[in-house]
């Protein structure tokens, strides 16, 4: 099966400070990669670079066969961004049917659904609560049942049962063949990608699974983990 | 640039205006006050009301528009909504043509209240047709709504949006001849002038006031206000960069 994802030498900079440094790695659809990192280690930058909307990116980044940021991908590509970028001023359902009318969806209701939105469906979106809002935000881009879904902290501000619940999300659709990059600080969500990719000043400190991880290093805990690989690479 | 997408856009623009009934109230309500002042302040002199009525009323539409755009465009950018449209089939041209035509509507409701109650209830006096006082005060809404979407990119905030109206719009409403004549002025401001596209949205308007008759020098007007909201959304596409740093 084709990759999802091919980069390679993939290198950032802003204003010459060295934002990501020579990263080459593939993603494979079926998965879920979790991007786990420090603050400002990077995660952001990396993720925009796929979607096409990072300036300065050097090396070459392919996703789903197309140069990132192609035109032709924009329907294929759903991009959570970390402050959900909806309208505060209508309704949840409106903002789905804006976004639906741009990608060209007609799956409003069934996202809804998805979100575990549906009884919020009218309520306008500054009255929501963070969480809600961010669920919001995340339905607009599974309006066009992309390929490839890049999330930047999708969980943060939610409760332990909706944390379940879009994981379980995440879960269905890479069972039907999506592929998802989720980045996260919270490490004791790692536990439920299928592959971790531990970030830190630019540069991949680690790539495996959960499991291999904690082997290879000891940890009791992808915490432990991050902490004993960064203290081994300083 | 596809029609459904360009509709759907200005219907969402409409929708958050709809949200906001103190901002319509204001965009509507406040010309038609202003006209009213004026009215009363020339109370005893109704030639001074028939000479600056008329360009008010195309003076209205473009500062109510470049206002209430480069705020809402500046909104569109600061709440990460256009990265987000610009990473889907969103073109450059939906969103701008979806604004103008959301806010043109807005305009065209603005112009016909404050034209109804300057026209017959101020018993404001112009030569021209009531429908190209409509026209030309809807092609100076476009005007207003192409440079606030231009402009707005350069704002990083709201307070500094607001204060592009005193920097770019006054300084073409003291040079276009509504307070002074042309020809009085210094050689330099002049060639300003005649550079700046409110002067010609003035002058088609005093044009109007003045004579019923569709001159070639009001289809310069108009084409020059035309051009220059043509011009202005052009610009305006190029602020719209899908990669940023």
């Amino acid at each position: 099966m084709m990759n999802s994802v091919e980069v390679a030498h993939l290198s950032v900079s802003r204003g010459g400070n060295a934002v990501l440094r020579d990263l080459s790695f593939v993603l494979r659809p079926g998965q879920i990669t979790g991007l786990l990192g420090p603050s400002g280690c990077g995660k952001t930058t990396l993720l925009r670079a796929l979607v096409g909307v990072q300036r300065g990116v050097r090396g070459t980044v392919t996703v789903l066969g197309e140069p990132a940021g192609s035109a032709r991908l924009r329907r294929r590509v759903g991009y959570v961004t970390q402050a959900p970028a909806v309208y505060a001023d209508l309704s949840v359902v409106e903002n789905l049917r804006y976004f639906a009318s741009v990608l060209g969806s007609g799956r409003v209701e069934e996202v809804l659904q998805q979100v575990s939105l549906a009884d919020r469906r009218d309520q306008l979106v500054q009255t929501l609560s963070g969480g809600e809002r961010a669920r919001v935000s995340l339905a607009t881009a599974l309006l066009s049942t992309p390929e490839l879904l890049v999330l930047d902290e999708p969980t943060v501000g939610l409760d332990p049962v909706l944390r379940r619940d879009l994981w379980q999300l995440f879960r269905r659709l890479v069972d039907e063949g999506a592929c998802l990059l989720v980045s996260s600080h919270v490490m004791d969500e790692a536990q439920r990608c299928d592959r971790l990719l531990l970030m830190r000043n630019g540069r991949f400190v680690a790539d495996a699974t959960p499991g291999k991880l904690l082997e290879t290093t000891g940890a009791k805990d992808v915490e432990g983990a991050f902490l004993a690989l960064a203290e081994a690479a300083a | 640039m596809t029609a459904r997408v360009t509709l759907a856009t200005a219907h969402r623009v409409l929708t958050q205006l709809r949200r906001d009934p103190r901002t319509m109230a204001l965009m509507l309500v406040v010309p038609l006050v202003l006209l009213t002042l004026l009215r009363y302040v020339y109370d005893d002199r109704p030639q001074v009301f028939d000479h600056v009525g008329g360009p008010l009323l195309a003076l209205f539409p473009f500062i109510t528009m470049f206002l209430v755009t480069s705020v809402a465009m500046l909104r569109e950018r600061t709440s990460g909504t256009l990265e987000r449209l610009l990473t889907t089939p969103l073109g450059r041209g939906d969103l701008l043509v979806g604004y103008a035509l959301a806010f043109g509507a807005v305009a065209l409701l603005q112009t016909a209240l404050a034209s109804t109650v300057a026209l017959w209830l101020l018993g404001l006096d112009l030569a021209a047709s009531p429908a190209l006082v409509v026209v030309l005060a809807l092609l100076d809404a476009l005007l207003g709504v192409a440079l606030g979407l231009f402009l707005s990119a350069f704002a990083r905030s709201e307070f500094q949006a607001v204060q592009f109206l005193p920097a770019f719009v006054l300084p073409q409403l003291l040079l276009c001849g509504l307070f002074a004549p042309r020809h009085s002025m210094a050689a330099v401001l002049r060639w300003l002038s005649d550079a700046f596209p409110l002067t010609y949205a003035v002058d088609g308007m005093q044009r109007l006031t003045a004579s019923g008759e569709v001159t070639r020098g009001l289809l310069t007007d108009l084409a020059v206000v035309g051009g220059a909201s043509l011009l202005a959304l052009v610009l305006g596409s190029w602020t719209l960069q899908r990669q940023s740093a």
